[in-house]
């Protein structure tokens, strides 16, 4: 008997992975609209997760930037208990007003930097014989130092945070074009809210932060703009401690010095951790809804892909029995409707990939407020997914065509 | 070379048993050209399945080349027809979505034969079997005859040694018929083993033997070759 021809013997007999791509696509474009069918039920699933996740990371970035403009490692506290969303209760009086005093007594606890009381308002500025009316911010001496935000020149006045702090002020970018155009400001005077004041220093610019513009204000000691508005006390206090601590060990050490100052709980500390927690609780909502709904997507194509191949598996039964015939073992034809499978759900996530981020880029463009990122790794993990899930799918299908009889898959119609 | 020993085969139809081969002893000379004729239900399908390794004996060895293979495994089995076997089917069985020189290749695709040589050897039976200006096409934009040269060039190119051809003409007119016929004997002057089975004597009556069957058995047998 002849021998087999040596020059084509395969180096395994096993397929080579071009050619099972070439067999696995035949069938898959030869059934276009099937197949594009099939593959929607995935690509709407890896869609929705894409666009949702897209928008989500966006806003999650997009917070987490403007939350760090400020500056990292900063506590507020602010007069009155929050319990819940409700109203202040400071109407009825009987909130204690935050003082300089207990801004005096927090810069002497364990691993505060900086203590910076604060309040704001707004007033007109005189110099140079034009008017603005702007935003008044009344600091600490240690602005500067606390927040991410510089003088360009001068800098903050440097007397204690007391009430006999001295008529200075650090004026913005913003006030210095428009009040003193062309002319070093330094060592001038302006008026705010009909005071005299003298610039100590000019901020850099620094653009909006959360909707403010840091630019248009001016700067001045705390305790004078508590005179300028006519307020008993502080509108907020700004801690800002060592970095190697944790937050809660700094909030519980502030909170329990403030309440034996003021006999009772009567302030609210809000932490930028805790106000990114909150933010990461509502977006992991939002993950957790996502998910579900990307879910039974995910699930409705994999139920599809499991009935096209099943019904491919009854109409190529003959065929299935040709390729036995052929030479092909039952783990090749394993093989070749489970890469089947693994194609029609891999081209829907890529599908489902290119619509998401198409649409979340289409919706960036049309409303620029609105921030979004898709993040490459979780871009992956969505398309990793749906192959897993053509896998999951075909499997049945595909023992099913390994397993069937020859002889009664040839005779097949 | 097939050396086939009191091979048995049964099906259980319903609750009954049902033989489809009974007893059947023969060997079968490297380069034989060996009809099997019978009426329908005779067996004769079932012996071809058989010798094809796509069908199990239920008693009785089967050698080919002096090795016993009814103990072979699936993968074992399915390397066996991929480099000895060739098929040739009534109804064609060819892939409709593949055009006719990927059906040519598809053998060779599945014992994963490097492609450079496959299309060396595509081209080669391409213009053996006169397809040049009809190997991009699909088979339902062939004609039988083509189809059925498609299938025979198919089963050819493994270069197998046996050759098993399950009434290669039944659809096809006689003319056709009588050129496909004229191919696969070509073959056997190139030391191919052609096993045909079929229902007709004439077709059969061209073989040097022939192997007449009845109800699973061997009942006459004339022509004997060595």
């Amino acid at each position: 008997m002849k021998a087999p021809d040596s020059r084509l013997r395969g180096n395994d007999a096993t397929m080579l992975l071009p050619d099972l791509v070439k067999l696995t696509s035949s069938s898959f474009l030869s059934y276009r609209m099937r197949s594009f069918l099939t593959g929607l039920g995935i690509a709407i699933g890896i869609t929705a997760v894409i666009l949702l996740t897209s928008i989500g990371e966006g806003l999650h970035q997009f917070m987490l930037a403007e939350f760090s403009q400020f500056g990292t490692n900063i506590i507020g506290i602010q007069p009155g208990k929050t319990q819940t969303q409700g109203g202040n209760v400071g109407i009825f009086g009987s909130v204690r007003p935050l003082t300089l005093e207990d801004a005096d007594i927090l810069r002497r606890l364990p691993y505060v930097e900086h203590v910076i009381p604060s309040l704001m308002g707004n007033a007109e500025v005189k110099a140079n014989g034009r008017t603005r009316r702007t935003m008044v911010l009344g600091e600490g001496r240690d602005f500067g130092n606390a927040f991410t935000m510089k003088a360009r020149s001068g800098g903050f006045w440097t007397d204690e945070d007391n009430e006999q702090a001295r008529a200075q002020a650090v004026i913005g970018a913003k006030i210095q074009q428009e009040l003193f155009a062309g002319m070093n400001p330094l060592g001038q005077y302006l008026r705010v809210g009909g005071q005299r004041y003298r610039v100590v220093g000019v901020m850099e610019s620094k653009g909006q932060i959360l909707g403010m513009d840091m630019d248009d204000a001016v700067f001045i000691p705390a305790a004078r703009a508590m005179e300028l508005f006519n307020r008993p006390g502080l509108m907020e206090i700004h801690v800002s401690y060592r970095a190697d601590v944790d937050a809660n060990t700094v909030i519980r050490i502030l909170t329990e010095r403030l309440k034996a100052q003021h006999g009772r709980e009567d302030f609210t500390i809000i932490s930028q951790e805790k106000a990114l927690e909150v933010l990461s609780s509502v977006l992991n909502i939002l993950t957790f809804a996502v998910g579900a709904l990307g879910g039974i997507s995910l699930l409705v194509g994999a139920v599809g892909i499991l009935t096209i191949m099943t019904m491919a598996v009854t109409e190529r039964t003959a065929e299935i029995g040709l390729l036995r015939a052929l030479g092909a073992q039952q783990r090749q034809v394993l093989v070749l409707f489970l890469g089947e499978a693994m194609l029609l759900s891999a081209l829907g996530g890529l599908a489902g990939l290119a619509l998401g981020v198409g649409i979340a880029q289409g919706l960036h463009l049309l409303f620029p407020a609105l921030p979004v990122h898709t993040p490459w790794l979780f871009a992956v993990a969505a398309e990793l997914t749906a192959v897993s899930i053509g896998l999951a799918a075909g499997v049945t299908p595909a023992l099913r065509a390994a397993r069937l009889d020859p002889v009664e898959a040839l005779h097949a119609e | 070379m097939i050396q086939l020993e009191k091979i048995a085969r049964s099906f259980t139809v319903g609750d009954q048993q049902v033989a489809a081969l009974r007893g059947i002893d023969l060997r079968i000379a490297a380069g034989d050209y060996v009809s099997i004729m019978g009426p329908s239900g005779s067996g004769k399908s079932t012996l071809l399945n058989l010798i094809g390794l796509l069908d199990r004996p239920s008693s009785g060895t089967y050698r080919l080349d002096g090795g016993d293979v009814t103990a072979l495994d699936d993968v074992q089995q399915a390397r066996v027809r991929s480099e000895k076997i060739g098929f040739v089917f009534q109804s064609f069985h060819l892939v409709p979505r593949l055009t006719a020189a990927m059906n040519i290749e598809l053998p060779m695709m599945l014992a994963g034969v490097p492609p450079e040589e496959r299309k060396e050897r595509v081209a080669k039976l391409v213009e053996n079997y006169g397809l040049k200006d009809r190997a991009d096409h699909r088979p339902d934009q062939l004609s039988g005859g083509q189809r059925q040269r498609v299938a025979i060039a198919r089963a050819t190119s493994m270069n197998p040694a046996v050759l098993l051809a399950d009434e290669p003409t039944g659809n096809l007119d006689q003319a056709t018929g009588k050129e496909v016929m004229a191919l696969l004997e070509n073959l056997v002057e190139q030391k191919v083993t052609l096993i045909l089975v079929t229902h007709d004597p004439l077709l059969g009556g061209r073989a040097a033997r022939q192997i007449n069957m009845v109800d699973g058995q061997i009942v006459s047998e004339t022509g004997r070759s060595g």
